[in-house]
């Protein structure tokens, strides 16, 4: 018998006066009863819309039936069949424009809450199961990856269980990239990633952290050394400034930077780590995307008493989630909506104070298709601020592009690749931020998959 | 984990440690940097490579202790390992092509010089080298600037080894006697830089100097290592930390360098077991 019920179950969470100072997790996920509950709103449609909306194919009606009938154990192993990080996607994918947004439920009333199911499923999977090590037999192929973000990781963990010997290589002291530097802890615990991180380990993946290639190795370097291929999933992690006056200033933060020192360094520890991050009593992030809500929400919480997003587009513009935005909003976070910063304003010493700013009006779309703002004449006014986050974009990292002879990049940096994630040059694959610009760890996922299916098939090939 | 082979207390604020890594031996050229972390929960600091040395595969860097984590650096031992060690970072310094280069250092500064002048030595290069310290109980690498240098000069501050003055008045003695240099380079505190560069700005001789800011990552990713050079943002990780001193906006740099003071010092304080806040 379905649940009828228009709306999802809903799923307990930290009051937002008491999440905003503190860094556990907002959301604390559904128990059993709840998660087959809310499976049960699910009518198992044979057509399963659901999944033609998820970059990876998860079997959604499957693995939600297995949950309504409480074997969780089953359907943890039905959503692994296709999707390696379950942990991850659960929190941070962006249902609402994939799988719940073709749910025939949403129709009439909230889709099923596919990823809490799914968040549910995996954290049930983790507390109460060891995982059991996947039969792998060696098949005497090495392959490199570059970089250990979520498209890495799904890309070593396809090949790892084909029989390929996989090492990756990554920059930073920990391995994990935007799940790690990015993403912060209150909507995806670090806890979480380094299980999955550990169970590629388990697997026999190698992963060599402090390893810049492009300095230490080139690509080349690598294909000469016996690596029978090569990904490169080193994401979008150059970051855009604006261009504008004073953005050197004293407390003028990169999101990239402000969002590593917190995340990858900890810095809300200071001073029992030893990383500093200055956070003024004025916030001021500039951008509408998840990177600008997670910078802003950091601030908050590492107690600045105003914490503005500035933007220059309307709420309805915003690439935000609109759950983030909507967390965002509950934690006390100030939208300045349809405002253009134009200059950031310093002190004698020079230390940012404010960002002079000008409000605008949309106009005609754009090339993006949405309306272009337009500055209202008269309309200067200055936003007081002691730390400014630029959160207005990333773009890939030249160091890869730079070093490897043969590797066609677009103008803007992305690597140019076939849908299969073949790059220009023999034996080179790509696939996630680095190919597609900053876009989503499960579009960053369903990359590294088709990625590890054509390198497969490209080192089958050659060995013929 | 990168053990260290090799300690020397140069004088009771720096330290050189010659720390095992191979690959990062392999492929360092002067100019370039390492970043470190000591242990768990420490900062990624960046540091310029003073020597290395590819057949043992070892990396030397020479420190002054002066913040949290470069006193806990200094703490180690022989035998003791540091948690984190990447590299060889930035882009190497361009050397050839070069007649008669001056080589100037600023107190630590000469251990991020020494690399260069020793490069340009190998090149064919006369090189005269001028290191400056506030008194003669602080000089280091004298030995083996010697080794390298066709022409050393040392200055101290307090004129205690005899020769009193800046880094700035050997160059234009050195200048004004007929020396023709086509390079100068220029390594130590930012207001050494500026001056220096300043000095030889009506000479029109090059200044290559290194900068040195805060950073995290060391690969361009966070931005933290902006400096002002010829008007336009540039990452001293990525673009340098070699750079044109008539070019660089020392002024700026001098700003973004005070960022963390106060955390500094409370970290220190911390460190020291000590409670005031001076």
């Amino acid at each position: 018998m379905p649940n009828i019920s228009p709306n999802k179950v809903p799923m307990p969470e930290q009051a937002p006066d008491i999440r905003n100072k503190n860094f556990l997790e907002v959301t604390h996920g559904y128990d059993e009863a709840m998660a087959m509950e809310e499976a049960a709103r699910c009518l198992n449609c044979k057509h399963k819309p659901c999944m033609t909306g998820c970059p990876v194919s998860v079997k959604i009606p499957e693995f939600i039936a297995l949950v309504a009938a409480g074997d969780f154990e089953a359907a943890y192993h039905k959503i692994k069949e296709t999707n390696a990080l379950p942990a991850v996607c659960g929190r941070v994918c962006p249902q609402e424009n994939q799988c719940e947004k073709h749910c025939v439920r949403g129709i009439k009333g909230e889709p099923v809450a596919i990823g809490r199911l799914e968040r549910f499923v995996a954290d049930w999977y983790m507390k109460n199961r060891t995982p059991e090590l996947p039969a792998i037999q060696p098949n005497g192929h090495k392959v490199a990856i570059i970089g250990s973000g979520p498209a890495s990781l799904t890309c070593a963990g396809d090949l790892a269980k084909l029989g390929y010997a996989v090492t990756i290589f990554e920059a930073f002291h920990t391995a994990g990239g935007v799940l790690m530097y990015g993403i912060p802890e209150f909507r995806l615990p670090k806890a979480i990633v380094q299980k999955e991180i550990d169970a590629l380990r388990e697997m026999g993946v190698d992963i060599q952290t402090n390893m810049v290639i492009g300095k230490v190795f080139s690509v080349d370097e690598l294909l000469e050394s016996g690596y029978d291929a090569v990904f490169i999933g080193t994401g979008a992690g150059l970051p855009s400034f604006m261009g504008i006056p004073g953005e050197n200033l004293n407390g003028v933060y990169s999101a990239n930077e402000f969002l590593t020192r917190i995340n990858l360094m900890q810095a809300y520890r200071f001073p029992e780590v030893n990383t500093p991050v200055e956070v003024g009593s004025h916030v001021a992030v500039i951008g509408g995307g998840n990177v600008a809500m997670d910078a802003a929400r950091c601030a908050k919480r590492l107690g600045a008493e105003h914490v503005s997003i500035v933007y220059r587009r309307s709420r309805e513009e915003m690439p935000a989630r609109a759950e983030e935005v909507e967390h965002a909003m509950q934690e006390g976070i100030e939208f300045q909506m349809l405002t253009a910063p134009t200059e950031m304003l310093g002190t004698e010493d020079g230390w940012v104070r404010g960002l002079a700013c000008v409000k605008m009006e949309l106009g005609e779309p754009d090339a993006s298709g949405r309306r272009r703002p337009v500055a209202v004449p008269g309309s200067e006014f200055v936003l007081e601020a002691e730390t400014v986050v630029v959160a207005i974009g990333q773009t890939p990292n030249p160091l890869i592009k730079n070093t490897t002879g043969g590797l066609e990049t677009h103008s803007w940096g992305g690597i140019i690749t076939e849908e299969n994630g073949a790059t220009s040059k023999p034996g080179v694959y790509a696939g996630g931020d680095a190919v597609s610009g900053a876009a989503t760890v499960i579009l960053a996922m369903g990359a590294g998959k088709t990625a590890a299916a054509a390198m497969d098939a490209y080192i089958q090939e050659k060995k013929e | 984990m990168y053990p260290i082979v090799r300690k020397e207390v140069l004088n009771p604020q720096v330290t050189l440690l010659e720390v095992a890594a191979p690959l990062i031996a392999a492929k360092a050229e002067p100019g370039q940097f390492i970043i470190f972390r000591v242990k768990e929960g420490g900062e990624r600091v960046p540091l310029t490579i003073a020597d290395f040395d590819r057949e043992k595969g070892t990396v030397t860097i020479i420190f002054q202790m002066v913040g949290k984590s470069t006193k806990e650096l200094g703490q180690l031992g022989e035998g003791d390992s540091i948690l984190d060690f990447v590299g060889p970072l930035g882009t190497a310094s361009h050397l050839t092509g070069y007649k008669k280069a001056a080589v100037i250092g600023g107190g630590l500064g000469t251990a991020i010089a020494y690399p260069q002048a020793k490069r340009l030595h190998e090149l064919g290069c006369e090189v005269h080298a001028i290191s400056g310290f506030r008194n003669k109980d602080i000089i280091i690498l004298e030995k083996e600037l010697n080794a390298v240098a066709d022409k050393v000069v040392i200055m101290t501050d307090d004129g205690s080894n005899g020769n009193k003055g800046f880094v700035t008045d050997a160059l234009r003695s050195l200048i004004e006697s007929g020396e023709e240099y086509d390079l100068v380079v220029a390594i130590g505190p930012l207001i050494m830089m500026k001056m220096v560069s300043e000095r030889n700005r009506p000479y029109g001789i090059k200044p290559i100097v290194s900068m040195n800011p805060i950073m995290i990552d060391g690969t361009g990713m966070c931005g933290g290592c902006r400096v002002k050079v010829g008007g336009e943002t540039k990452l001293a990780c990525v673009d340098g930390p070699d750079f044109d001193g008539h070019l660089v906006d020392f002024d700026a740099a001098m700003k973004r360098q005070g960022m963390y003071k106060r955390q500094e010092r409370d970290a220190d304080c911390r460190l020291l077991g000590g409670n005031g806040h001076a």
